[in-house]
């Protein structure tokens, strides 16, 4: 019989900590986010750059946070295999020559970062571009690709799931390691 | 989220989930074709095939431009020129492309039916850009993006469609999608271009009094008479079909309201529209033509992917 483990990674209290910390960390090599941009990944990342912007407003003044959300479904790689309805993409700003910072949830095979960095480029030639997770699944990559800021590392087998869960869509707050 | 149906052949086929799935994609494809780069990998391994048996200036440009946004590979056939002229059959013709790996036909062809034929016999995904007198469904689902943009919702909408309903395919395909959307419409046009069970087969109000169409609706869509396809006369001259159906500056003014004015092209101007409204405040014919790509963008993304 198969065994339907649970383990929870982070609580809600822990969420909110690292989530400080990453925003320190952000604002830290980005004084002030002088020529800097945030951009969240839709659909699951926006709950926790809306986190992250939240935490930058406590430490920087807000007219100077350009945030924007970036849709990365056109430029998956697995067209063929899966369908993907798109979200929004809403960059109200200009990226070329700017210090991009993008955020996701959970950093996992680096597949969708690969996507995320071919978006991007169709707003324009950025100066720098950094990579913010609260977790990644490091060993699990299938891509060179490894993030700048990371919430939590952890070490999973490809059968494993990792679940965020986010008050404001799922009524709780913690993120989980299912077995299956 | 699929569609459920893997050819788009007409919108009499579609369910309401996928138009409003097709057309929340096509907001997506209208901002990526806001971009510096206008264009997305999505379809970067797939080849399409603009199968055109009839004339086309918009829709063939369209569905191009479309494709090429779409990082697909095209492929553009036209009657003239082809062997078809030596009288092969459609389906050889198809065959014989197909044979070199084409994953998607779009058509328009002057006989109705002429996709769904082609849809039996071969394992490409077929969009309909056209056949005959029966639906045009592309050009539904772009005017239905281009009221969506301008009035937020369809439900309630009221829609006069004015003209040769008879021999209008987008006339068939706006009335399928309307209906499913639960917009209000009504047809306008001369006793001889609406066909007789109109309102029994397809649950619309006929009016044939324009003036009295336009002030009881929000949007007319105005269609061209398609003397190709009448064989016999049905009105006496395009003289006088325009002085009693056509429309001007004047009748709109006369209206005492202000009315959205939709065509879906090539307009005859000086007949069923005048330039100066053509041309004027209330039309947003440029804008449906502008929101044609981004919708075909979003048929052809939901159509290409197949897990099989």
């Amino acid at each position: 019989m198969k065994n339907y483990g649970v383990k929870t990674i982070l609580t809600e209290n822990q969420i909110e900590l690292t989530v400080k910390r990453l925003a320190h960390q952000i604002h830290e090599n980005h004084l002030y986010l002088k020529d800097t941009v945030i951009l969240g990944l839709q659909p699951r990342g926006i709950f926790f750059s809306d986190r992250i912007v939240n935490e930058l407003k406590l430490l920087v003044d807000p007219a100077f946070i350009h945030y924007g959300k970036l849709d990365i479904t056109f430029y998956r790689d697995d067209i063929r295999k899966h369908l993907h309805i798109a979200n929004k993409t809403d960059i109200p700003f200009d990226i070329e020559n700017k210090n991009v910072v993008i955020l996701d949830d959970v950093l996992y095979k680096g597949r969708t970062i690969r996507a995320a960095l071919d978006a991007l480029l169709a707003f324009g030639r950025p100066s720098k571009v950094e990579l913010c997770v609260l977790i990644d699944r490091r060993f699990s990559r299938e891509f060179p690709i490894q993030p700048d800021y990371c919430g939590q590392a952890i070490d999973t087998f490809i059968s494993q799931k990792v679940k965020v869960y986010w008050k404001e869509k799922d009524e709780k707050e913690c993120i989980e390691l299912l077995d299956s | 989220m699929k569609l459920s149906t893997k050819n788009l052949l007409g919108i009499k086929d579609l369910q309401k989930e996928d138009i409003e799935t097709i057309l929340s994609t096509a907001t997506q494809f209208k901002d990526v074709l806001q971009r510096p780069v206008k264009k997305v990998p999505s379809l970067r391994d797939v080849t399409i095939l603009n199968l055109f048996y009839e004339n086309s200036t918009r829709t063939r440009i369209s569905f191009e431009l479309a494709e090429k946004r779409l990082s697909a590979d095209t492929i553009n056939f036209t009657v003239s020129g082809s062997s078809a002229a030596k009288g092969e059959t459609l389906l050889d013709t198809v065959n014989n492309i197909l044979s070199m790996k084409v994953d998607m036909v779009v058509m328009r062809h002057s006989a109705s039916g002429a996709p769904h034929f082609l849809a039996k016999h071969i394992p490409a995904a077929i969009v309909n850009a056209g056949d005959g007198i029966n639906e045009h469904p592309t050009q539904a689902l772009l005017d239905a993006f281009s009221m969506l943009e301008k009035f937020g919702s369809l439900k309630g909408l009221k829609v006069a469609i004015i003209g040769d309903i008879m021999h209008s395919r987008v006339a068939l395909s706006d009335i399928y999608l309307l209906t499913k959307m639960g917009a209000e419409i009504v047809v306008a046009g001369p006793p001889t271009l609406i066909p007789k069970y109109i309102t029994e087969a397809l649950g619309v109000r006929v009016e044939y009094n324009v003036k009295k169409a336009l002030q009881w609706c929000d949007v007319a869509n105005v269609l061209r008479i398609q003397l190709e396809r009448q064989n016999q006369p049905l009105f006496s001259s395009l003289r006088e079909y325009s002085l009693a159906y056509g429309i001007n500056r004047r009748l709109l003014e006369s209206l005492g309201k202000e009315i959205t004015i939709m065509h879906p092209g090539p307009i005859n101007r000086g007949v069923e529209l005048d330039s100066d409204v053509a041309d004027g405040p209330s039309s947003i014919i440029l804008h449906q033509v502008e929101n044609g790509v981004a919708v075909r963008m979003a048929v052809l993304y939901l159509l290409a992917n197949r897990e099989n």
